[in-house]
């Protein structure tokens, strides 16, 4: 009996941990962060694992097999779901510390501007460009 | 013996432990780096470390590793998932995204549920009559692990369109789903009282049957919040079977799933204006009206126009606000709306993009997609950042956005979204809707803004006419 209380002494400080660590979490990332919490209960593999080792007979085996298979399709998914949701993050941060675009000069912001958009762009900013470019490196 | 002999002395089961703990370590590390923009994507990849060290760390137990058959099997079983899950999760659409993530949710409560049920069976086969706290852990993982799959199969099908999106209500809804309730309750003490395991089965086909009728009354828009909540349903299943197998590892790891999901869920209702019982309860149906035709309710028709008209009003605004939604997703159109910012910004219009925290179907959704189109951090504003500009905002373009800048959510408290924070793309000076149809948004309601006289609604896909746009801006 001094098993379970021991598991639930376990139980009630991970509840804590798992309320506490992402207690500040912008609503931008809610999406990946249920992603990835969702990818980390994927570790039932390993209990699905225990059961499989020690399943004797046919409904056991079946069970623990159908069991493995489920927790993998979780674990593995789940990380890589998340990571592609993530990939598209990575560029930001170097971002944000560039000049506010909405509010410079319009002709600064030509060269961004992808090429087969630029060509026929108003004229007069294409006189502008080129001296933009040359004054930015 | 000096203290590294003494380590190595140490029984396998010893170091398994030590392991399990660095890989627990591993997750609350990969929570806290999700929940920092910098720092997300390391943290997932630690995740996956940490878990890829604990599977790899089980095979060195005996019980795992002593039948030969049996691990041929779990290679077998893990092999074919990943065969499975990789190009799955890989090739999906980022528009679907929200149901990968409930299918992958759901089978981890189906797992958490065998794992209980066939604990419970082999401890009877072996002869051994479980202590009452074992069957009420056991009955506690496959109850949890059961609604949570089930219910992540009706939200899957719910995103997935492959049933009705808008709240299912049927006669007597309260009293099946009470009874329900209580068959579980009476099998669940049965169990317990008589310390018989059959009753597992039971609790098993019952559960399931709840998990449906708890997830069949909510309405489409506020399935993300569901998934949330079943997200951290499968991790309290996880716990449960961790309890049963007595492994600290998942106990643990279920456990902080299951309390930073709840946390979660609380903070995605919260932007969406609602508490979690009205959107679990609310049974929204009731009130719902929508007609999804080009005439409102007062015999208002909507005004339509063509992109060369819009073309001229955008080139020719000051301000210009772009509130995208999920249509934008839908029509992967987030490259061509960057496109076409950029073309406005480079004739000096000003332009930022609205978002809406539960625009498209996750919460985030417009982030992302914007960012994979690189636009920058600094012209997407947060829905608080972005409503005070909206009154100076000459055009606010609305992009496949329906639900998230329907003034009913301010001022018609019979709507079944009333309280709902929005867009208020209505404050600005001209409205414009790219929409593909006058099918009504997720929520299933009409949208009086459509018909308002400063509206003007071009049809299509949001892709096509964002392109006939950007050409239309650039001829003016």
């Amino acid at each position: 009996m001094t098993g379970i209380v021991w598991y639930l002494t376990i139980f009630v400080l991970a509840a804590f941990v798992g309320y506490e660590v992402i207690s500040k979490v912008p609503s931008i990332l809610h999406t990946p962060l249920m992603s990835g919490s969702n990818a980390i209960h994927g570790i039932v593999l390993v209990g699905a694992l225990f059961i499989l080792g020690e399943a004797a007979g046919p409904a056991q085996l079946v069970l623990g097999f159908v069991a493995v298979f489920l927790a993998t399709l979780n674990i593995v998914g789940g990380f890589v779901v998340t990571d592609r949701m993530l990939e598209m993050f990575h560029a930001k941060p170097e971002r944000a510390p560039s000049p506010a675009p909405s509010t410079v000069a319009p002709a600064v912001e030509s060269p961004a501007v992808p090429a087969k958009g630029h060509a026929p762009a108003a004229e007069e900013s294409a006189p502008q460009a080129p001296g933009a470019e040359s004054r930015g490196p | 013996m000096t203290a590294l002999q003494h380590a190595f002395s140490l029984p396998l089961s010893t170091w398994r432990s030590a392991v399990y703990l660095v890989a627990i370590v591993g997750f609350v590390l990969a929570l806290k780096g999700l929940s920092f923009p910098r720092h997300a994507r390391r943290g997932n990849l630690l995740g996956a470390a940490a878990a890829l060290l604990a599977v790899g760390m089980t095979f060195s137990a005996g019980t795992v590793s002593h039948s030969a058959r049996n691990l041929a099997l779990a290679f077998g079983a893990m092999a074919l998932g990943s065969v499975v899950a990789v190009p799955t999760a890989r090739l999906v659409k980022m528009t679907a995204m929200p149901q990968m993530v409930a299918m992958f949710n759901g089978v981890g409560g189906g797992a958490a549920a065998l794992i209980s049920v066939t604990e419970l069976l082999h401890g009877h086969g072996i002869g051994v009559s479980p202590a009452t706290y074992v069957i009420v852990e056991a009955m506690l993982g496959v109850l949890i692990g059961c609604v949570s799959f089930a219910g992540s199969a009706i939200s899957f099908a719910k995103l997935q369109e492959l049933m009705p999106t808008r709240p299912i209500v049927y006669p007597a809804q309260q009293p099946i789903n009470a009874a329900v309730g209580a068959g579980i309750l009476a099998l669940f003490v049965t169990s317990v009282v008589t310390g018989s395991v059959a009753y597992v089965f039971g609790v098993l086909g019952l559960s399931l049957v709840l998990g449906v009728v708890f997830t069949l009354p909510i309405g489409g828009a506020d399935v993300p919040v569901l998934i949330s909540l079943l997200n951290a349903f499968t991790g309290l299943a996880v716990a449960a079977s961790g309890f049963t197998l007595g492994n600290p590892l998942l106990i643990v790891a279920g456990t902080l799933v299951g309390a930073s999901g709840m946390l979660l869920t609380r903070l995605m209702s919260k932007a969406m204006g609602r508490s979690l019982p009205n959107i679990l309860f609310s049974a929204f149906g009731a009130v719902v009206t929508a007609t999804g035709t080009a005439e409102g309710l007062d015999g208002k028709v909507v005004k339509t126009s063509t992109p060369d008209d819009i073309a001229v009003l955008l080139a020719y605004a000051r301000k210009v606000a772009i509130v995208p939604g999920y249509g934008l997703a839908v029509a992967q159109a987030q490259h061509v709306v960057k496109e076409l910012a950029d073309e406005l910004m480079t004739r000096g219009v000003e332009v930022f993009y609205a978002i809406h925290p539960v625009a498209g179907r996750m919460p985030g959704h417009m982030n992302v997609l914007l960012a994979e189109a690189n636009v920058p951090y600094d012209e997407l504003k947060e829905m608080d950042e972005a409503n005070p500009e909206l009154p100076t905002t000459d055009v606010a373009l609305v992009v496949g956005a329906n639900d998230t800048v329907n003034p009913a959510a301010v001022d018609s408290p019979g709507s079944p979204i009333y309280g709902m924070p929005i867009v208020h793309a209505d404050q600005a000076q001209h409205i414009v809707f790219l929409k593909r149809s006058m099918r009504p948004g997720f929520a299933g309601i009409d949208n009086a803004l459509l018909f308002d006289d400063k509206t003007v609604l071009l049809f299509g896909d949001a892709k096509d006419t964002l392109q006939k746009l950007v050409s239309s801006v650039k001829a003016v």
